[in-house]
């Protein structure tokens, strides 16, 4: 398999602190994988490890079809990486910080150079190219560092919440070019942005405490929660639900997570009543609740009535 | 994808422009700071003695240059990695270990070479060596630049803070430039205080500096054994910087 093989990792720091419990991963040789989770969830770690930054405590991991643990030299050659707290070097422009980042990468003087600057182009940071580091915004720099990852060859690419402090425009771009990308990249990106992760991935992996709980398209993990459509009711009474529904209250009203046909005789029953509601496929966050956050908001979560 | 050949010269050239090059061309105090340390101690030096040690003075700025580096090397190391990610970067990337630091130490000798030119036309002012002497003393130098550079490659992957990085240095730059006779001979010390400064690998590098420039007199025995203890030294960090370094953190 010419993708991500992960297989029962686990990494504990100091013995002490389990950061990831047996994960177990397999993707293709192309696309976005994301990961998300809470912080302290183990995707940085994870990222860390299968970048032959971090040795695991057990298990194994390849990427690109080689072994990261055995063969780290060669998997190296193949992948590059933007760490969660990298950041541009202050005594240096954008260019010449992603032109000497691709000189590490071994690329000749004068094709190094080429690069640079296109890559910088690429992400509409030409106005950048000869301003120190220092100057910049917060996001730009974020920007000039992933600039500085596709400038290069790698095939494999790492992003550990490469838009954390873009703006809104910025990430939308930065979207579309990764949107782009995947099609030749495989790129494993986390994100606090679930609307990101929705966008972008083909496969999004949940991981809570070191686990991952969930992994799969949008349309698997909707499948697997049981849970395609969710009813929103916008009225303080609860409205009355057909049982084995998910119910979440929320400031102002209800939340009903379900499946395809209870979703449609729910939203039947509240047109009757003159309710207020809409319905909606179920998205990234409503499912990121019920995979990782299911046990601690338990005080707001309800099951529908026995009789309906 | 198609393999690529590497050029490791680019590899080597990203540090030097990293870590001299753009680096000296924003922050141009730094030129002043590499200078000023082993030449304030020389001028010093050689105003206490009347002029009399100004050999022992500009043997003993070379070497402390080069002793220097590496500490100042690690500090820019530690920088690099705990502040700026570089070095995480660097590992997920082709350029390994050895030519990380071959690089950065080649920038650490970049950002001495004005310095260094200045202590060369001292010396031939001043000492006026003769070629055999001459390449004594660059031995000397060239053993304990590498001896530095892999203390300071080692203590820096150790860290993982800058604070960190400032108690090495202080730690260091005490045993390697307070305590040892660099600058004077060490007839200097009063006899016990003279095996504290043996600890210091720079002592027997400027035993070798004086002795060969005649300066002072040191049996052929003396001269093996201080020989065999840079050269010993400077092996052991080196081997202990390949296997103990931490570029891959476990
Ligand atoms: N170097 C380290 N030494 C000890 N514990 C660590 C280290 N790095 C991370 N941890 C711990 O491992 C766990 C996972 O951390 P990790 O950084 O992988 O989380 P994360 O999912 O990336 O979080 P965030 O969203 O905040 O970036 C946390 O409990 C963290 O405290
Ligand atoms: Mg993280």
């Amino acid at each position: 398999m010419n993708g991500i093989e992960v297989r029962n990792l686990s990494k504990t720091y100091d013995g002490r602190t389990y950061a990831l419990r047996n994960v177990n991963i397999m993707f293709p040789e192309r696309g976005i994988l994301s990961i998300i989770g809470r912080n302290g969830a183990g995707k940085t770690t994870l990222i860390r490890i299968l970048a032959t930054e971090l040795m695991p405590t057990s298990g194994s991991a390849s990427v690109g079809g080689i072994d990261v643990v055995a063969k780290p030299a060669a998997a190296r050659e193949i992948m590059a990486i933007v760490p969660q707290e990298a950041r541009t070097i202050p005594w240096m422009t954008a260019r010449q910080q992603v032109f000497s980042y691709l000189l590490y990468r071994g690329f000749p003087y004068s094709e190094a150079k080429e690069r640079a600057v296109k890559s910088l182009k690429q992400l509409g940071l030409q106005k950048y190219t000869n301003k120190l580091s220092r100057l910049l915004s917060g996001g730009t720099k974020r920007k000039v560092m992933v600039a500085t990852v596709l400038a290069s060859e790698a095939r494999v690419i790492f992003l550990d919440e490469p838009t954390t402090g873009l703006d809104p425009i910025s990430r939308r771009e930065l979207w579309q070019l990764l949107n782009k990308l995947k099609k030749e990249y495989l790129i494993v990106l986390t994100t606090h942005y679930l609307e990101e992760a929705e966008y972008l991935a083909d496969t999004i992996a949940i991981m809570e405490s070191g686990r991952i709980v969930a992994m799969g398209s949008m349309d698997e993990l909707r499948k697997r929660a049981g849970q395609q459509y969710s009813v929103r009711v916008m009225d303080e009474r609860r409205p009355k639900l057909p049982k084995g529904v998910r119910v979440v209250r929320f400031d102002g009203g209800y939340q009903v997570l379900t499946d395809r046909e209870r979703a449609f005789a729910i939203s039947n029953a509240l047109m009757h009543e003159k309710a207020r509601f809409s319905t909606n496929p179920v998205s990234l966050e409503d499912l990121f609740y019920y995979f990782a956050k299911r046990s601690i908001n338990e005080d707001t979560e309800e099951q529908g009535d026995d009789e309906w | 994808m198609v393999n690529r050949k590497r050029s490791v010269w680019s590899q080597i050239l990203a540090s030097v422009l990293v870590n001299a090059v753009y680096a000296m061309e924003n922050y141009p105090i730094m030129f002043v700071n590499t200078l000023l340390s082993p030449l304030s101690i020389l001028i010093v030096i050689t105003f206490v003695s009347h002029g009399m040690l100004i050999g022992f003075g500009i043997e003993g700025a070379l070497i402390m240059t080069a002793v220097m580096s590496g500490v100042s090397m690690q500090g820019d190391l530690s920088h690099l990695k705990n502040d700026m990610k570089l070095q995480d970067m660097v590992v997920t990337s082709p350029t390994g270990p050895l030519t990380y630091v071959a690089g950065m130490g080649v920038s650490e000798i970049v950002f001495s070479l004005p310095v260094l030119v200045l202590l060369v036309i001292l010396a031939s002012i001043y000492i006026q060596p003769t070629l055999m002497q001459a390449l004594t003393i660059l031995l000397v130098i060239i053993v304990m630049f590498c001896f530095s550079i892999a203390l300071g490659f080692l203590l820096s992957t150790l860290t993982t803070d800058v604070m960190q990085s400032w108690g090495f240095s202080g730690i260091v730059s005490v045993l390697l430039s307070t305590i040892p006779p660099v600058y004077y001979p060490i007839s200097y010390i009063p006899m016990p205080f003279q095996y504290i400064a043996y600890i210091s690998p720079t002592t027997y590098a400027a035993q070798i500096a004086q002795a060969a420039m005649g300066y002072v007199s040191v049996s052929k025995l003396n001269l093996v054994v201080d020989w065999i203890v840079i050269v010993a030294v400077c092996i052991a960090l080196l081997v202990l910087g390949y296997k103990k370094a931490r570029w891959r953190e476990p």
